[in-house]
């Protein structure tokens, strides 16, 4: 029973205008009218969404999490990133 | 609808550096992600549980699906139809879900069908008459729910996420289970009749799917060290006839154990033994349905060939014929 693999995709839904697409699963479908069929009838069966993506999982390039220190350490150290790092006296009140 | 605490896993603890890091996050209730490392033991363990739990909701569409054309009116049959859509979509996550651990879903599939992979022992009883659809959302379910909550906390994040969309549909499953049971219960006699003959058939292979009982379960350890489970089978069971009992009790039905009694001290509904024997029959392929169940899965696989077969060719023929400018 040697079947062909069915390519994976990966669903992302906008759940409402002004809102982005936002991951939520994935389906296996031939093709990308397929793949937009499938993930309609498996992601969006209570109303969900007002839009669909689907993007092959091979285009997706993910970071290794054995890099997370080095990719995403050094923003910790990077307070002054934050408007908290500044002092704004209390009489100067909304900025 | 249901995994079953059917797994048994080697025990869990890895010395290694790499392991002491992973325990130390699953200790701290950290989510263990596709990419991160994890022992072997911990992937097989949930490769396994992840996609019995998946064909437990496929195959749980069958008893149910049994009904759909011959349900009592239009709102029943909608509601049912809705219903079993569902699992098939619940099962559609669990796969995904186990995928992401490494295995295709054609191997998840092949599985199955040739009898390799366990699925949950209650789809393979019959659903003789209406009563039984509402029997199974409302037991069925109900025990199913109840594992299923603290799933959600599961130490995996792809299955831990997939539970919470699960739970999340669930909840009209067991309301329309005791919606059918309530009717028939204040029905005709033949009704009521027919609502107690459901219970008396569902009710202790519904006790049975919480698995076998602690002393027995060689799995729970490692499950339970490594955050996959969260709660012994005996405490789920309890807690599932504690909830279970009144609900019937308010219908008026009975339910077929006369060692079923309150205990005021301990505030515990106390129950009988359960047939362990029948479990492991069924389990082992000797139930009612077993040999039907996947028969009728096998045959939906060969008779969908030839459309995923041309569904692929057609994809493989118009990639060919207009190639795409590099994107």
């Amino acid at each position: 029973m040697a079947e062909t693999a069915t390519p994976l995709w990966e669903v992302f839904i906008r759940a409402r205008t002004g809102l982005a697409h936002r991951h939520v699963g994935s389906v296996h479908a031939a093709d990308a009218t397929l793949a937009l069929q499938a993930a309609r009838d498996v992601y969006t069966r209570r109303g969900e969404g007002l839009s669909i993506w689907v993007v092959p999982s091979t285009a997706i390039t993910a970071s290794d999490p054995t890099d997370k220190d080095m990719l995403f350490e050094p923003t910790a150290s990077k307070i002054y990133r934050h408007p908290t790092f500044y002092e704004v006296p209390d009489e100067v009140d909304n900025m | 609808m249901y995994s079953q605490a059917l797994n048994a896993p080697a025990l869990a603890v890895d010395d290694s550096e790499a392991g002491q890091r992973f325990h130390a996050r699953i200790d701290a209730e950290e989510r263990i992600e596709p990419n991160d490392w994890m022992p072997d033991a911990y992937r097989r363990t949930l490769v396994r549980q992840i996609s019995q739990h998946a064909h437990s909701e496929i195959v749980g569409m069958l008893p149910e699906g049994n009904w759909i054309t011959r349900a009592p009116t239009l709102r029943r049959k909608a509601a049912l139809l809705a219903k079993v859509q569902d699992e098939g979509g619940h099962g559609l996550y669990l796969y995904a879900a186990a995928e992401t651990l490494g295995v295709s879903r054609e191997e998840l599939v092949e599985q199955l069908l040739t009898g390799r992979a366990k699925y949950s022992s209650i789809f393979n009883y019959p659903t003789l008459s209406w009563a039984d659809i509402g029997a199974i959302g409302w037991l069925v379910d109900g025990a199913a729910i109840m594992t299923q909550i603290p799933l959600c906390r599961c130490s995996y994040g792809p299955y831990a996420r997939a539970m919470i969309r699960i739970c999340k549909e669930e909840s009209f499953h067991q309301r329309q289970g005791f919606e059918i049971m309530a009717v028939l219960a204040r029905g005709a006699d033949e009704q009521r009749a027919m609502a107690q003959d459901a219970l008396n058939r569902w009710w202790w292979p519904s006790l049975m799917m919480f698995g076998p009982p602690d002393a027995q379960s060689q799995h729970s350890d490692a499950s339970m060290r490594w955050k996959i489970k969260r709660f012994t089978n005996d405490s789920l069971r309890q807690r599932f006839v504690d909830a279970t009992v009144p609900q019937g009790h308010y219908l008026d039905l009975t339910f077929p154990d006369p060692k079923l009694r309150f205990n005021e001290t301990t505030g515990h509904w106390e129950f009988g033994a359960i047939d362990w024997d029948e479990f492991r029959r069924v389990l082992a392929g000797d139930g009612p349905c077993n040999r039907e169940r996947l028969a009728a899965r096998q045959r939906a696989h060969e008779d969908g060939a030839w459309v995923r077969e041309a569904a692929l060719a057609y994809a493989a023929k118009r990639r060919d014929a207009q190639p795409r400018a590099a994107a």
